[in-house]
């Protein structure tokens, strides 16, 4: 991803900053300018917890070129506990770990380095949530 | 002259907290490659903490300060100074706390830097956001000691570079879980451990690495600070030095008559190993894990280059309510996935293709 756009959706990616719908409560990430609910466009910021369950998930073993050099690595869908689905990284855990419904949390990971030179993105995945 | 240093304005910690990736490489492994376990029986640590392949010290920084905000409670929007402390910031130009303050929510109203003096630029940056809340400068400041250490393959270094830090919040001393009585710093031009731009691994000058750096450094530091404030070994709960192995610490608080109960709930390096600027940091989140209000603590680090901080701080009450809100050190030196040398090799990129 280029550098502008990462840097316009940084609040996205670093702080899970979607947007609520002040007419019917709807949640929704990545933010929206109409509501998919009830088609208001009266939305305002609106922050997730970080916290959901897994919905589905998958492991990559043949990776584009920019995540070649992590594989394998898993994705999945998330739940978030305000509603919407996700698709995310996962972070700490092994293939053989994953399980649906599995309780997740968002922690802030690099998501790839730009080559030797260029910028290191950060951004959400999730993990499994520590039993402290 | 008085040489002990104290704000103007009773300042103390807010908040605190820790942070130590998962993985774990035994030393046995570093030994069965490049020694054939011919060391086997003097091996520095058991094990050290090793980052996921996702991880550095902007992304460990930003961990360990959610856990200080949990127990603080403030609103970062009142954090005015966000510090960070390593050898191992992912950026040679583009501070750490740019990124950091950013996910936080500390934007934009403060200043933020890098700090870097070895295994000590956690307690620098802790000196730097006392005296910046203790001048009225600001209400909290941030200061995070962290790293990502590396050690050259077969170095001796490397059966103890580890990663792992954390990261505390200074403010006023009425809503502190720890007021600092005082502190005292002690640097010399001393050549026992450094990196060259632009190179990958730290050089040590063998001579140097023990009595006339680590040794000699806190040493001064800690019998000034105790001096100073009239204290002596037996005032002080729990003391937490810097440690590079298991031996130093242990040798250094015989030296400075601090008995092994004392440093014992801070000596987490057989576990985790050295965490350069997260080193003596995380040792003293472990103790104040452990600390009842009243009880004085004893912070001293070494940074090579070569310097010593050294802190004593009093507990209050306020402990008991925060220290429950984000996960104890303990915790995190608990959890572990052991891992192999191949894929520590992997994983920290000490396979260079060219
Ligand atoms: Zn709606």
């Amino acid at each position: 991803m280029d550098i502008p756009r990462y840097w316009r959706l940084r609040n996205q990616r670093y702080r899970l900053e979607g947007t609520e719908c002040t007419e019917c409560g709807e949640k929704s990430f990545p933010p929206r300018c109409v509501c998919a609910k009830c088609k208001s466009d009266s939305l305002q910021p609106f922050r997730f917890s970080g916290k959901g369950t897994i919905y589905s998930f998958s492991t990559i073993y043949q990776a584009l070129d920019t995540f070649d050099k992590d594989i394998p690595y898993s994705i999945a869908l998330v739940k978030l506990e305000e509603g919407p689905l996700i698709t995310t990284q996962l972070a700490d855990i092994s293939p053989d770990e994953i399980k649906i419904k599995l309780p997740v949390e968002m922690v802030i990971r690099k998501i790839y380095e730009d080559g030797e030179h260029g910028p290191i993105q950060y951004g959400y995945k999730f993990r499994p949530v520590l039993n402290k | 002259m008085s040489k002990i240093m104290k704000p103007i304005r009773q300042t103390g910690i807010i908040g605190y907290g820790a942070y130590i990736p998962k993985y774990r490489l035994p030393a046995s492994e570093i030994s069965n490659l490049w020694r054939d376990g011919q060391d086997e029986n003097f091996l520095p640590i058991k094990q050290k903490s090793v980052p996921g392949p996702d991880e550095d010290t902007i992304t460990m920084s930003i961990e360990a300060a959610q856990n200080a905000l949990k127990r603080a409670g403030t609103d970062p929007q009142e954090i005015r100074a966000v510090w960070v402390g390593s050898e191992s910031h992912p950026y040679a130009v583009k501070p750490s706390g740019t990124v950091v303050s950013q996910i936080l929510g500390i934007v934009p109203d403060t200043v933020s830097g890098d700090f870097e003096f070895a295994c000590k630029a956690g307690t620098e940056a802790m000196q730097a956001a006392t005296a910046f809340v203790g001048s009225g400068m600001g209400d909290y400041a941030l200061a995070i000691g962290m790293d990502t250490a590396q050690g050259k393959p077969g170095d001796a270094l490397e059966y103890t570079a580890a990663a792992g830090g954390a990261a505390f919040i200074m403010g006023p001393a009425e809503e502190a879980v720890a007021v600092l009585e005082g502190s005292y710093s002690y640097v010399t031009d001393t050549p026992d451990f450094f990196r060259r731009a632009h190179q990958k691994y730290p050089e040590h000058g063998n001579r140097f690495t023990g009595d006339l750096a680590y040794f000699h450094h806190i040493y001064n530091a800690v019998t000034t600070l105790m001096e100073e404030l009239n204290l002596k070994p037996s005032d002080f709960a729990q003391a937490v030095f810097h440690q590079p192995n298991v031996k130093f610490p242990r040798k250094k608080a015989k030296d400075l008559n601090f008995t092994d109960l004392q440093i014992k709930e801070g000596l987490l390096v057989d576990f985790i190993g050295n965490t350069y600027a997260g080193a003596s940091v995380l040792g003293f989140t472990a103790a104040l894990d452990k600390a009842e209000p009243g009880d004085r603590l004893l912070l001293a680090s070494f940074g090579s280059g070569a310097g010593s901080d050294a802190f004593s701080f009093i507990v209050t009450d306020r402990i008991k309510k925060v220290r429950s809100k984000a996960p104890d050190t303990q915790y995190y030196v608990r959890r572990e996935e052991k891992i192999d040398y191949a894929r520590y090799a992997r994983w920290r990129k000490k396979i260079v293709m060219h």
